[in-house]
């Protein structure tokens, strides 16, 4: 086998790209968080916004980026998930873990964030796309797809909420593993740096779960 | 004291073929001072008096440096206890009354041969990829401070060296990865000057065998680290992975 190329075919290989795809999705989620800040704070600047998002050439690219760094991360997944079964046929009538659940349960934990990613996309990706948008103006005055309105409206529904909620709290429990199992896998591990980056992965959990839940939370209680 | 009764509940499986099962024995007036190991023997002395077929079981040194015993008891590998190996657990790990699971390793790279012994040749393949430093020590050992070596490194090559290839990580691996052993031993090397040499030659062949005898890839949850009977860290698989990915750069093949 020649090592070079079959460097992603190696299990080594496969961790590396589920490190760096791992990564690269953790800078989306943060510039989605900090992007939908506007929710709170400005309807017309939201819109606004949302318009830029979707026409902005740069953007469109990182788009197909991101689409590709998904798809990479979920193959990869389900590639070393098939290969990890298949290396223990048999399961013990007794066993116990000291690990943490969430720790062995990245495939159950990606599998629903996927699923909830399917509906988010099909609610405001596709819907702002295709969908029937309502118009609203812009701070120029100009006609703007009113996306405050429609995403105000989505989060009205309990069981929609609902499942906003739960979807991010176990997208939290993933990012703590997956953060700091990221430089691990990359085969960074200091005596020094190790514990912190284990308090940053936490931490960045901890914030990208509260900061998605806080807009369902909101906007259905308001609108109680 | 008075001795313990407990119920044992050992995977009995008759060859490989064999599809294996959970059978249940009643021991009694088990001493608190006895090892695990002479309990089984205890059970296998009754077992042959009555004519039936004893426990196989791996066991050879009985002092925790062999790597021969392999028992998942209880859910874990060599028992309850940390930092030991199933031949230096004692009954006095557990109470009058209980119940205790004993299995085999499970993996697939590990397949039973009878009850709870395993074929781990699996970790000699490795080891026979690289698992060595190509010199010729006959008849010209050079004197061993000639080559000075960081306290820091010689001590974590000997930590990494003291793994016993008792398989204990890769039973307990919800993977069966075998990340820990495999990493055990290209650090011990990678970490010494006469090691160094083939250092990435080593981490390529060694971590491809790995993949073709199937064990699983490694997803971080560090149950290994935890059941290791020699406290072999997770720094090892740190080392490893960037090992093997400077070699897979650098590499021309």
């Amino acid at each position: 086998m020649s090592n070079s190329a079959g460097l992603f075919s190696s299990s080594l290989g496969r961790k590396y790209l589920m490190a760096i795809t791992g990564l690269f999705l953790c800078s989306f989620l943060l510039i989605h968080l900090i992007g939908n800040v506007s929710l709170f704070t400005d309807p017309v600047q939201f819109n606004e916004y949302t318009r830029f998002m979707s026409s902005n050439p740069l953007i469109r690219i990182m788009e197909i980026v991101l689409v590709v760094g998904f798809l990479a991360h979920i193959i990869d997944a389900i590639m070393l998930t098939k290969a990890n079964k298949a290396a223990q046929p048999v399961k013990y009538a007794m066993d116990k873990k000291k690990s943490t659940w969430y720790s062995r349960n990245m495939g159950l934990t990606g599998t629903i964030i996927l699923a909830f990613l399917i509906l988010h996309l099909q609610s405001f990706w596709y819907g702002y796309k295709f969908g029937d948008v309502a118009m609203t103006l812009d701070s120029s005055g100009a006609a703007i797809k009113d996306m405050y309105t429609m995403v105000l409206a989505a989060f009205s529904q309990s069981w929609y909420s609902a499942i906003y909620v739960v979807a991010m709290v176990l997208l939290g429990t993933h990012l703590n593993h997956g953060f700091q199992s990221a430089f691990q896998s990359m085969g960074l591990r200091h005596k020094k740096y190790t514990p912190a980056i284990k308090k940053v992965g936490t931490a960045f959990a901890v914030i990208m779960t509260l900061g998605f839940i806080s807009f369902p939370i909101y906007f259905y209680i308001t609108q109680l | 004291m008075a001795g313990m009764n407990l119920t044992l509940k050992v995977w009995r499986q008759n060859g490989a073929e064999d599809k294996g099962r959970i059978v249940e024995y009643k021991m009694s007036d088990i001493s608190p001072d006895m090892s695990f190991l002479e309990m089984i023997d205890v059970l296998n002395e009754e077992l042959i008096q009555k004519g039936d077929d004893p426990i196989a079981f791996d066991h050879d040194c009985r002092e925790g440096i062999c790597g021969s015993c392999s028992m998942y008891i209880n859910g874990e590998p060599h028992g309850p206890e940390d930092l030991i190996t199933t031949c230096q657990l004692h009954m006095r790990s557990f109470k009058d009354g209980d119940t205790i699971y004993i299995e085999p390793w499970r993996a697939a790279a590990f397949p039973v041969i009878k009850d709870l012994v395993v074929d781990r040749t699996a970790f000699d393949a490795i080891i026979q990829v690289g698992g060595y430093v190509s010199v010729n020590t006959s008849g010209n050992t050079q004197d061993a401070n000639a080559l000075p070596i960081p306290k820091a490194d010689a001590d974590a090559a000997f930590d990494a060296a003291t793994c016993i290839g008792c398989g204990a990580c890769v039973a307990t691996c919800k993977n069966s990865s075998a990340m820990l052993f495999t990493s055990a031993k290209i650090s011990h090397l990678a970490l010494l000057p006469q090691g160094k040499v083939e250092a990435q030659e080593r981490a390529l062949n060694m971590v491809e065998k790995m993949d073709e005898l199937g064990f699983g890839n490694c997803t971080n949850t560090g149950d290994c680290e935890v059941q290791c009977p020699k406290g072999i860290s997770l720094d090892n698989i740190a080392l490893m992975n960037r090992e093997f990915l400077g070699a897979s750069l650098k590499s021309e093949k």
